[in-house]
């Protein structure tokens, strides 16, 4: 599984990948062949870019911004430490899997270190660039307008890391200032690439990890026995877009939450918990019970903790494909903290 | 260390840790620390690493259970327990 995923980020080397020569050898530098072609590809196909290169920062960004490409790439790593701990460092900045990199580099030597210490990033040779964009693992399912968004989302991101760790106070007054609005609708059938790709790209905040397809998906915002949640978060900085997925199968006696996930971007935001205890309210509203499964992976604790401080009990461990049974008592719902507003839209019309 | 004087060692340790989220810095040792709505995904995340980190216990899926974490005196309850204080 781990090698297959698909790609999410792709580090370039600068001298002799990205450009032909050497920065510091004073070359005069020439864009590669289709580099700018496949750059470009790649961004609209929502995969993120960022640098990792021997130089010194300050000329490599300059000659970058003179090619208008500094825009396309994310927390570039340029100086001359290891490429394997550069590729380490954007990973945690963009709060990704290693297993989701790509690297491109024309030097062995290179590749060979990064596939020595991070064997789950796959290296690229510089000459294989034009073959890149045919890669399946290059080649996401769908293009959303969430995919095409990316890059500007996680620029926004940015802004905002800046601003939270340049504020001195408690999380949350930081949080008050972003003036964050959540939305919580039905999916509609817009909705349902953006909620396959987010089943198949989310694996931290995920309670279960199931993936479903985009016709799976489709036949429950039909059924009488589904509901299925999407959910999106702006602030003063933009949008979000849809970061949240909840999947309800509903009876008459009884929800229980098949999925429930939310993109890792939005991680330090508090979302999860109004989503679940906005489908706390709803579940009481309806005087039914409210079940929810988990299933435990190396990656996911998060949510089964999420899920016991929003005061759900395990009713059955373990049984069948791992699936741990929660039960929530609906007794005593918190209010939605006042550092957001909560937006619902129809959610009974399906 | 007197058992007492590790007790109000712990309690001041949480309660350090918890300024750093909740505005209402002032929580009392009983105090419901989730009827205002601030315990999100990420508080709780952080204060269960928080616990394991700064005394050195793993908090397994069996102690979170959200009485465990409601109150400051909880919380300092279920750290004496995995410590073996009693």
């Amino acid at each position: 599984m781990a090698k297959e995923s698909k790609i999410k980020c792709v580090v370039w080397d600068l001298d002799n990948t990205l450009w032909d020569g050497v920065l510091a050898e004073n070359d005069a530098l020439v864009l590669r062949e289709n580099v700018v072609r496949v750059i470009r590809t790649l961004d609209e196909r929502g995969i993120l870019q960022s640098i990792a290169s021997r130089n010194t920062f300050e000329p490599a960004m300059e000659r970058l911004r003179s090619f208008g490409l500094a825009d396309y790439f994310l927390y570039p790593q340029i100086h001359w430490n290891s490429k394997a701990d550069s590729i380490a460092q954007i990973a945690q900045s963009l709060n990704i899997g290693l297993n989701t990199f790509a690297f491109v580099d024309d030097q062995p030597f290179e590749r060979d270190e990064v596939r020595f210490v991070l064997p789950e990033v796959r290296c690229i040779d510089a000459l294989e660039v034009d073959g890149i964009l045919e890669r399946p693992e290059m080649n996401p399912r769908f293009i959303t307008d969430d995919s095409r968004k990316r890059r500007a989302m996680y620029q926004s991101d940015l802004l905002r890391n800046q601003e939270e760790s340049a504020f001195s106070g408690p999380k949350e007054s930081f949080l008050a200032t972003l003036q964050m609005v959540v939305t919580i609708a039905p999916a509609r059938r817009e909705d349902l690439q953006r909620a396959e790709e987010l089943t198949v790209r989310t694996n931290q905040l995920n309670a279960t990890g199931y993936t479903y397809s985009y016709e799976e998906l489709e036949a429950f915002g039909h059924s009488e026995r589904h509901r299925l949640w999407i959910v999106s978060l702006d602030d003063r900085y933009g949008t979000y877009g849809k970061i949240g997925l909840v999947l309800l199968e509903t009876t008459a006696e009884t929800w229980t939450i098949k999925l429930l996930l939310m993109s890792c971007r939005v991680m330090s935001r508090g979302v999860g918990s109004v989503l679940i205890n906005h489908v706390r309210r709803e579940a009481k509203r309806h005087g039914v019970r409210l079940l929810a499964e988990f299933v435990s992976t190396d990656r996911n604790r998060m949510m089964y903790i999420t899920y016991k401080f929003a005061q759900f009990r395990e009713i059955e461990a373990l049984g069948a494909g791992g699936v741990t049974l929660l039960e929530n008592d609906l007794d005593t719902i918190p209010p939605f903290p006042d550092y957001v507003q909560v937006n619902l839209v129809d959610l009974d019309s399906h | 260390m007197t058992f007492q004087a590790k007790i109000m060692d712990t309690t001041q340790k949480i309660k350090s840790f918890l300024v750093k989220f909740i505005r209402d810095a002032d929580v009392g040792d009983d105090e419901d620390l989730f009827a205002t709505g601030l315990v999100t995904s990420l508080f709780a995340m952080h204060l269960v690493l928080f616990l394991e980190k700064e005394f050195q216990v793993k908090v397994d899926n069996k102690d979170l259970d959200f009485d465990n974490f409601r109150t400051v005196n909880a919380i300092v309850a279920l750290i004496e327990k995995k410590q073996g204080g009693g």
